[in-house]
């Protein structure tokens, strides 16, 4: 292919595409997601927002452990930047599919995988590989920069192995798995990136406030709420968690999978 | 091949595409004609699978697309220059769908080199120009080396260096045995690069023949003749069926006869003849023609 304007001087009907797989249709959503400059924005605001607003904590009063005190709480109160970077995670997540709604890629994209399903599952695996490490990096940068401030300011130190602590740390990051999962099951239902931010907000943010002002009977649905269920996980300090840390995750993890599973019928049933 | 048949999509009461059947076959150009809203674009979405037919099938190659294992080598589509995404490097856009059929870079490489866009593999493809976006996308359709291409309108924006381009390469993928399908509202471009023509009006089919043949009944119309002698000429021409109308300035617009008819009764009659055109613009006529035959015709059906 030497001539720039030439006509393609290929050997008649020779091919060199292959069967799809759901592996390559991986490769290419990761190609697209690593492609893009908010990715990476949005890992970095993730990051930061963490570590940074757990360090800033960590700068306030000495916490001393005592009976009545775990070390547990710490952490969790260390993560505080969770409840921020959750909405950076879920644009992130929206993104993945509202960003090709609103630019017409996503009938390229369809066009080469006509089974169409394949480009969902892989959209949450890339999203998904991402996402859980970056987060993971940041629970972890973000235990021991506030550890080693409190140290530093006279609190007690705290150790990874403490009781619910790694579990605490881990959580944070499987929390925001979820998360990003349910922004891409949104952005693939709602198709627009206002619409599909909106919701996670409402749903994330908005309705646990909500839900406390409302009469007795439907606020009793407030622990349920996602953000508030999968809280339970690394013990979002600000509601009362009455299910227990991987039961509440479960309950976050079913919020996923049926909003997966409603993007993934609106995928297979409408037309591009 | 694409093959064709009872193809209907309904969006509420409004048929886009009305019991549509035809065949485009593999080793010759094949343009797809209609007016804006004829239902050429929905049909080349359910070609692709994008679309569900609301009844009616199509097959490419003889197999029910979206079922194919491999789908880039069997059909290679540009929708239009927008289906890119804007955030990523056109090298990206292209790896992004070449990923899903295991094709690697350089064959990425080549078509980015095919298609003109060496210089600017890396920059962001939501700043290039329309026409630029219909090169992506054109290299996007070739990635499979596809047996089957179909370009929605592939030479809206491009320059006319892109357009003789878009030309020859539809010619060569047609002599390499491939089947190409292109759409246009450009009847004169059509003519150039099509062998083939599948006509769409209202969502129906009006018409399923050769260029040769459209250009042929389209040629019985006007001639452009300039010529000093133009009273001497319009005698000469003179006879039932054929009118000659004059602007002044020493050219005649002749309905009737032939151009080759023209010149035979100029060379007899010694009248110097500077120019002989066949009036292109009755390429068009004779297409507007029958189009507009068709949007009546289903005006009247409904009625």
């Amino acid at each position: 292919m030497s001539a720039g304007l030439g006509p393609a001087p290929a050997a008649p009907m020779t091919t060199v595409a292959r069967p799809v797989t759901q592996a390559r249709v991986v490769r290419s959503e990761w190609t697209k997601l690593r492609g893009l400059r908010s990715t990476w924005c949005s890992a970095l605001a993730a990051v930061m927002l963490i570590v940074g607003v757990g360090a800033g904590f960590a700068g306030g009063k000495p916490y001393r452990v005592s009976p009545g005190h775990p070390a547990v709480t710490a952490v969790s109160v260390s993560l505080f930047g969770i409840l921020i970077a959750q909405l950076v995670i879920g644009v992130l997540g929206v993104l993945v599919f509202s960003g090709e709604y609103g630019t017409g890629m996503i009938r390229a994209s369809l066009a080469v995988v006509p089974s169409r399903l394949p480009v969902l599952w892989a959209k949450l695996a890339a999203v998904a590989g991402l996402v859980l490490p970056v987060t993971l990096l940041a629970a972890v940068a973000d235990f021991f920069v506030a550890t080693a401030i409190q140290s530093a300011r006279g609190g007690t130190a705290i150790a990874l192995t403490d009781p619910g602590v790694l579990r605490t740390v881990i959580g944070a990051s499987l929390y925001l798995t979820a998360a990003a999962v349910i922004g891409v099951g949104l952005g693939g239902l709602l198709k627009k990136t206002a619409a599909g931010i909106s919701a996670f907000a409402a749903l994330f943010l908005v309705a646990p406030v909500v839900a406390t002002y409302l009469p007795h009977s439907i606020a009793a649905i407030a622990p349920y709420l996602p953000s508030s269920a999968g809280g339970a996980l690394w013990g979002q300090p600000l509601v009362a968690h009455p299910l227990g840390p991987w039961a509440g995750f479960a309950v976050l993890c079913g919020y996923a999978v049926l909003l997966t599973g409603l993007a993934a019928w609106r995928l297979r049933r409408r037309d591009a | 091949m694409i093959e064709i048949d009872g193809l209907t999509k309904r969006y509420g009461d409004k048929a886009a595409v009305d019991g549509l059947s035809f065949v485009v076959e593999p080793g010759v150009v094949t343009g797809f004609l209609g007016p804006n809203g004829a239902g050429k674009s929905t049909t080349m979405r359910m070609i692709a699978g994008l679309d569900r037919p609301t009844s009616g099938t199509v097959r490419v190659n003889g197999k029910h697309y979206p079922g194919c294992a491999a789908p880039m080598a069997e059909l290679g589509i540009l929708l239009d220059a927008r289906s890119v995404h804007p955030g990523l490097s056109a090298r990206n856009n292209l790896l992004a769908l070449a990923r899903t059929a295991g094709i690697g870079r350089r064959r990425v490489d080549e078509v980015i080199e095919l298609a003109g866009l060496a210089e600017v593999t890396g920059a962001r493809a939501g700043g290039f120009s329309l026409g630029m976006g219909q090169r992506l996308g054109v290299a996007a359709a070739l990635l499979g080396r596809p047996q089957t291409v179909v370009l929605d309108e592939p030479v809206n924006g491009l320059d006319p260096d892109g357009v003789r381009w878009i030309r020859q390469l539809l010619k060569s993928l047609a002599e390499e045995g491939r089947t190409v399908f292109l759409s246009s509202h450009l009847m004169s471009e059509m003519a150039q690069t099509a062998t083939r023509l599948v006509i769409l009006g209202r969502g129906k089919l009006i018409a399923e023949t050769s260029v040769d043949d459209f250009i042929g009944r389209a040629e019985a119309g006007d001639v452009l003749v300039r010529t000093p002698e133009a009273v001497s000429l319009s005698r000469a021409l003179a006879g039932p069926g054929v009118t000659v109308t004059s602007d002044g300035s020493g050219v005649l617009r002749v309905s009737g006869v032939t151009a080759e008819q023209i010149g035979t009764a100029a060379w007899r009659a010694h009248l110097p003849v500077f120019e002989l055109t066949p009036a292109q613009a009755s390429l068009e006529e004779a297409f507007m023609q029958v189009t507009r035959d068709s949007v009546e015709y289903h005006a009247g059906a409904t009625r």
